[in-house]
C-alpha cells in the first residue's frame, strides 16, 4: 500500500510539473492529508494550529517544487518540508510568547471567533499590496479560474497570473520573516 | 483562507517551470570558477617558476588537496540544498581532503629535520594566503549562496558553511598556483584558516539569506 501511494503521488507531481493543473490540485489535496496527520502527531502540547503547518507546507511545496528530483520518492521530500515548517513555527512561537503576554488583556476582551485572518497565511495575505491581495482573494473564492478572475477584476489574464504569482511569493517570504 | 481555498489558489498559479536545481548547481560551479579565475589573474597570476614547480610533488599535492575538498563540498552542498535528500551520506566525503593533508603533514614531519618545521609551517606568505583566498573566494561564495536561496536547505547554516568550504577550496586551487610555500605544513595551517573563514561567512550568510 505504502508503495502504491508513493507511486501515485509521484505520478501526480510529474503531471503537475508538466503543467496539469488538475493533477496538481489532486497532489496538493493528498499532500495536505499527509501533512495534517504528521502535524497532529507532532503537536502534542498545542500552541500551534496543525492547519497552519498544513498551509505553510503547501505554500512551501509550491514555491520550492523545483527542488524535487523527478526520479526521487516524493514522501521524504514532503516530510522534510513539513518538518522544516513545523520547526520554524515552533521557533516563531517561542519568540512570540513574550509579545503575547502583553496582549492577553486584549485577547480576553474580544470574543474568540475564527476569521480568515486567524491563519498565518490569511494574516500575510492582508499585508499584500491591494492589487495582489484582490487577485489572490478572488481566485481563492470558489476556485475561480484565472479567466473569470480577469474578467471580474477587469484585468488581462497575464496581469492576473503575474499578480497571483508575485502575491504568493510575497506571502511565502513574509511567513519566513515574522 | 481555508486550506481548500489555498489549494485552489496554488493550483491556479502555473508559472513557467524554474530551472532544475542540478542544472543550476553545475552552472553556478562554472560561473564561480570563472569568477575565481578572473579575480586570480587580475590580482595575482601564477608564480614565474610554475613550470619547474609543477615537477615537484609538494606543489602538485596542494592541488590534490584543494580539488578533493572542492569536489566533496560540491556533492555535500548539492545534497543539502534539497529537502529530504540523504545529505548525511555525502558528509563523510568531506573528511577525505583533511585526511589527505593530515597524512601529508605527518609525512613531511618525517622527511624534514625538526629544526626546519617551524620555518616551513610559518612560511613567507601566510598573510598573502589569508588575504587572497578569501578575496578570490567571496565571489564564488555569493554565487553559491544564491543557489542555496533558490533551493530549499533545511539546515541553512550548515549548507552555507559547506558552500563556504566549496568557495574556499576553489579559491585555494587558484591561489596555490601563485604561492611558493609548498610544504603540507603550511597548507594544513594557513589554507585551513582561510577556508574556515569563508565557511563562517557562508554559515552566517545562508542562515539570514537562504531561509525559506
Amino acid at each position: 500500500m505504502q508503495g502504491s501511494k508513493e507511486a501515485e503521488l509521484a505520478t501526480l507531481m510529474r503531471a503537475a510539473i508538466a503543467g496539469d493543473e488538475r493533477a496538481y490540485g489532486d497532489f496538493l489535496r493528498r499532500a495536505a492529508c499527509l501533512v495534517r496527520g504528521f502535524a497532529r502527531r507532532k503537536i502534542v502540547h498545542g500552541g500551534i494550529d496543525p492547519e497552519d503547518i498544513v498551509q505553510e507546507t503547501l505554500l512551501a511545496i509550491h514555491m520550492k517544487r523545483h527542488t524535487w528530483r523527478q526520479d526521487a520518492p516524493v514522501e521524504p521530500w514532503l516530510h522534510a518540508i513539513a518538518n522544516h515548517k513545523l520547526i520554524d513555527a515552533f521557533r516563531r512561537r517561542g519568540r512570540r510568547v513574550e509579545i503575547e503576554i502583553g496582549e492577553i488583556a486584549e485577547t480576553f476582551a474580544g470574543p474568540e471567533t475564527e476569521t480568515i485572518s486567524d491563519r498565518e497565511i490569511g494574516r500575510a495575505l492582508e499585508t499584500l499590496a491591494p492589487g495582489q491581495r484582490s487577485v489572490v482573494a478572488a481566485v481563492s473564492v470558489d476556485g475561480r479560474s484565472i479567466g473569470e478572475t480577469a474578467k471580474r477584476l477587469g484585468m488581462s489574464e497575464t496581469a492576473v497570473r503575474v499578480a497571483l504569482h508575485r502575491g504568493l511569493a510575497a506571502i511565502a517570504k513574509r511567513i519566513g520573516r515574522n | 483562507m481555508d486550506t481548500n481555498e489555498l489549494i485552489e489558489v496554488l493550483a491556479a498559479d502555473t508559472p513557467p517551470p524554474s530551472a532544475r536545481l542540478s542544472t543550476v548547481w553545475w552552472g553556478a560551479a562554472g560561473i564561480a570558477i570563472a569568477i575565481a579565475a578572473a579575480a586570480f589573474f587580475a590580482m595575482l597570476g601564477p608564480r614565474p617558476d610554475i613550470a619547474a614547480a609543477a615537477e615537484t610533488p609538494r606543489f602538485l599535492f596542494k592541488f590534490v588537496f584543494t580539488i578533493a575538498l572542492a569536489a566533496s563540498a560540491f556533492g555535500c552542498a548539492r545534497a543539502l540544498s534539497r529537502p529530504g535528500e540523504a545529505w548525511r551520506k555525502a558528509v563523510p566525503y568531506l573528511a577525505a581532503a583533511p585526511a589527505l593533508i593530515a597524512m601529508a603533514a605527518v609525512a613531511e614531519l618525517f622527511l624534514l629535520p625538526p629544526d626546519t618545521w617551524a620555518a616551513k609551517l610559518i612560511g613567507t606568505n601566510s598573510i598573502v594566503c589569508l588575504t587572497f583566498i578569501p578575496l578570490i573566494g567571496i565571489g564564488p561564495l555569493t554565487i553559491f549562496l544564491l543557489v542555496l536561496r533558490h533551493g530549499a536547505p533545511t539546515r541553512p547554516a550548515f549548507a552555507g558553511a559547506v558552500a563556504g568550504v566549496l568557495a574556499g577550496a576553489i579559491a585555494a586551487t587558484f591561489y596555490a598556483a601563485q604561492c611558493t610555500d609548498d610544504s603540507p605544513l603550511f597548507v594544513a595551517t594557513w589554507y585551513t584558516i582561510a577556508i574556515a573563514g569563508l565557511a563562517l561567512v557562508g554559515a552566517a550568510g545562508a542562515s539570514r539569506f537562504a531561509r525559506w
